[in-house]
């Protein structure tokens, strides 16, 4: 500091400037620090130029929408991403589809060190908006940005109706911009071409609770209505990873079953053939097999019961027993098979084969016994039984399989009609079983 | 202190220039348009008081960019018809001369690049497409101008210039480029948008209430 040159006061702090309305007089606060290009008086609802220290009259419209509140009153101050901003203006926006009108709501928000940011809020569904500050690759059907992909959703005309506050740009009631949506939830990349200028800005969903949250707004946020454009799919679970993870599992059943199938020694301990005669049965009902051993340690044991029934049924009370402790098995097989025509062709029912298997039986010495019953219709009819001992098991394999796929199959449901009905309000909606058949009868 | 000083040739207060190739400054007492010579300063204009403007950022201002630290020593205003912003002339450590520009709290910092064969203003159209230091960039918008108002240390004389063009070309990515008609040598200036947080700003401005 030189000598005699006295300290220079700093230009004076940037203060929120308080105006008049010039058409009716009313307060109109401006809290950007000539930010704004315009601002609408709430009292009579002229636009008026910002810039200009007079405040001249830009626009002055129709408020027949007077009764428009925003759900965030302007003034209001919230901590949005670790940064605070205030409320400094409104807009309520429409588009008109197939003769019915949707309104969305749209808050200007400004940090005098950061700039602005914008949250838009429609039946209850918030996004957090920033302009783009790289350039999107338009792509058709599709928009990239920042390496991410974003699907194209919907191409409206929006309108803007109704205006309240500071707007960084020259705000006009009336004006129409070609609004084009890409999601890639929970985010949304949006272009805006107005005459030729074309505004990209990107938005993150944001619940109604987080928002009350950010601005400590009392009550409680409305209901969100439906599922908007770039929702997050409550199904949080990759649904193509749940699959690959399904597929391992699966994989890892079949050379599970296929090892233990390998490891199992399948050894035949008794092959026989009897016949059933119904005036042998009167007189003895019950008889024995041979002793057969059950060697090798404790293992499976199946038994398998044939018979050549036809239209009938045969049925055998089985019992194992074993000859060096008497521990027996007890369980009864039926072996039944019938068939014929009726209105809906050809049927059948029931096999000619029946198999069990019991587990962990020890290793010894046994013989079955057998109590053969059989069709009253039926005079005799052969059967064979045979015994084999260490068969694999896959009935345990089969629950394994359906308690995997069963949770895979309801989130991919879950996944799959939010998706449906997130699709459903855009311009690529899903197709309905109807639409496909007039679509197909088109294509001719 | 190394920097060299003067006195102002209006009002006599004492000039320091920041940045050894500064041309052209701003008496920050009696607002004369200095422009240097070989030997001292001289007065060849007045700026009127800058209009208050919303940037948070005032000369003084320090910041980094990258592992450089920088410190604003000037600024030009301009104004278009859609509002204005300012370019402020920053001085970075190592000597070089770069410009933070402020639209509405987008920042973003560029430098001048000597190339050759640059395109006339007349040649240049909205959604044509250059190639400079192997990146492609693509004329967004062509946008008239004028000088609002200037402060402090400028690389070059402003105080002949009104009207200018400016073309602004983006590229896919934070790289943009701009091309400046103030001057008959149409001059070019390479940048990115830069993030307010990253730029780790101090001495700023305060703004009542926040």
């Amino acid at each position: 500091m030189g000598a005699g040159t006295p300290p220079l006061p700093g230009p004076p702090k940037p203060q929120a400037k308080a105006l008049n309305c010039p058409k009716c007089g009313a307060a109109v606060v401006l809290r950007s620090f000539g930010q704004a290009e315009t601002v609408v008086c709430a009292s009579c609802h002229c636009i008026l130029d910002a810039k200009d220290p007079n405040l001249a009259i830009l626009q002055q419209f129709e408020a027949i929408t007077r009764d428009i509140k925003p759900l965030i009153p302007l003034g209001t101050r919230g901590r949005l991403r670790g940064t605070d901003y205030e409320v400094i203006g409104f807009q309520r926006r429409s588009t008109k589809v197939d003769g019915i009108t949707y309104y969305w709501h749209e808050y200007v928000l400004f940090n005098p060190y950061k700039g602005i940011r914008y949250l838009s809020e429609y039946n209850g569904h918030w996004n957090d908006i920033s302009i783009c500050k790289q350039l999107p690759m338009d792509q058709g059907g599709a928009a990239n940005y920042l390496g991410e992909s974003y699907k194209h959703f919907q191409t409206c005309d929006a309108g803007t109706d109704f205006v309240l506050g500071e707007f960084p740009w020259q705000v006009r009631v009336g004006e129409r911009a070609a609004v084009t949506d890409y999601v890639h939830p929970p985010r949304i990349l949006s272009s805006e071409k107005l005459d030729k200028e074309v505004t990209w800005s990107i938005g993150e969903y944001m619940y109604g609770r987080e928002v009350w949250e950010c601005f400590k707004l009392p009550g409680s946020p409305p209901e969100p209505m439906g599922v908007f454009a770039n929702q997050p799919s409550p199904v949080t679970i990759n649904v193509s990873g749940i699959w690959a993870a399904f597929a391992a599992f699966a994989v890892f059943l079949l050379v599970l079953m296929a090892g233990f199938d390998m490891r199992a020694k399948k050894e035949p301990v008794l092959q026989e053939t009897y016949q059933y005669n119904r005036t042998d049965a009167k007189s003895e009902a019950s008889f024995v097999t041979d002793v057969f051993e059950l060697g090798g340690g404790t293992s499976t044991v199946e038994v398998k019961t044939s018979s050549p029934v036809d239209n009938h049924w045969i049925y055998l009370n089985y019992a194992l027993i074993n000859q060096d402790t008497g521990q027996a098995w007890d369980f009864g097989r039926e072996v039944s098979y019938y068939h014929g025509y009726d209105s809906d062709g050809s049927w059948s029912e029931g096999k000619r084969t029946d198999t069990v298997v019991i587990p962990s039986v020890p290793q010894g010495h046994y013989y079955l016994r057998i109590e053969p019953e059989a069709d009253p219709s039926l005079p005799a009819i052969p059967y064979s039984v045979s015994v084999t001992r260490d068969v694999p098991v896959f009935g345990i394999y089969g629950i394994a399989f359906a308690a995997l796929l069963l949770p895979a199959l309801v989130i991919s449901w879950r996944a799959y009609t939010f998706e449906r009905s997130r699709w459903s309000e855009s311009d690529h909606p899903p197709m309905e079983l109807s639409s496909i058949s007039t679509s197909s009868g088109d294509d001719e | 202190m190394t920097q060299p000083t003067a006195n102002c040739p209006n009002c006599g207060a004492k000039i320091v220039f920041r940045w050894s190739s500064s041309v052209q400054t701003v008496c920050e007492y009696c607002k004369s348009i200095l422009v240097r010579t070989d030997v001292d300063l001289k007065k060849v204009g007045q700026v009127a008081d800058l209009p208050p403007d919303s940037s948070p950022i005032q000369i003084n201002a320090e910041g980094k960019y990258g592992n450089k630290s920088f410190v604003v020593v000037g600024r030009i205003l301009y104004e278009y018809d859609q509002g204005g912003w300012n370019e402020w002339h920053v001085m970075m450590n190592d000597g070089t001369s770069a410009w933070l520009s402020d639209a509405q709290s987008e920042y973003a910092l560029s430098l001048a690049t000597k190339t050759p064969n640059l395109p006339a203003a007349s040649q240049v159209h909205v959604g044509e497409q250059f190639i400079w230091n192997y990146q492609r960039y693509t004329v967004s918008v062509i946008t008239p101008a004028h000088y609002r108002g200037v402060e402090g240390e400028l690389p070059f004389q402003y105080w002949d210039k009104t009207a200018v063009t400016f073309v602004d070309l983006r590229a896919e990515s934070r790289k943009f480029a701009t091309l400046d008609y103030s001057d008959p040598e149409p001059a070019l200036y390479l940048g990115e948008f830069v993030e307010f947080d990253d730029l780790k700003l101090r001495n700023l401005r305060s703004f009542e209430g926040w």
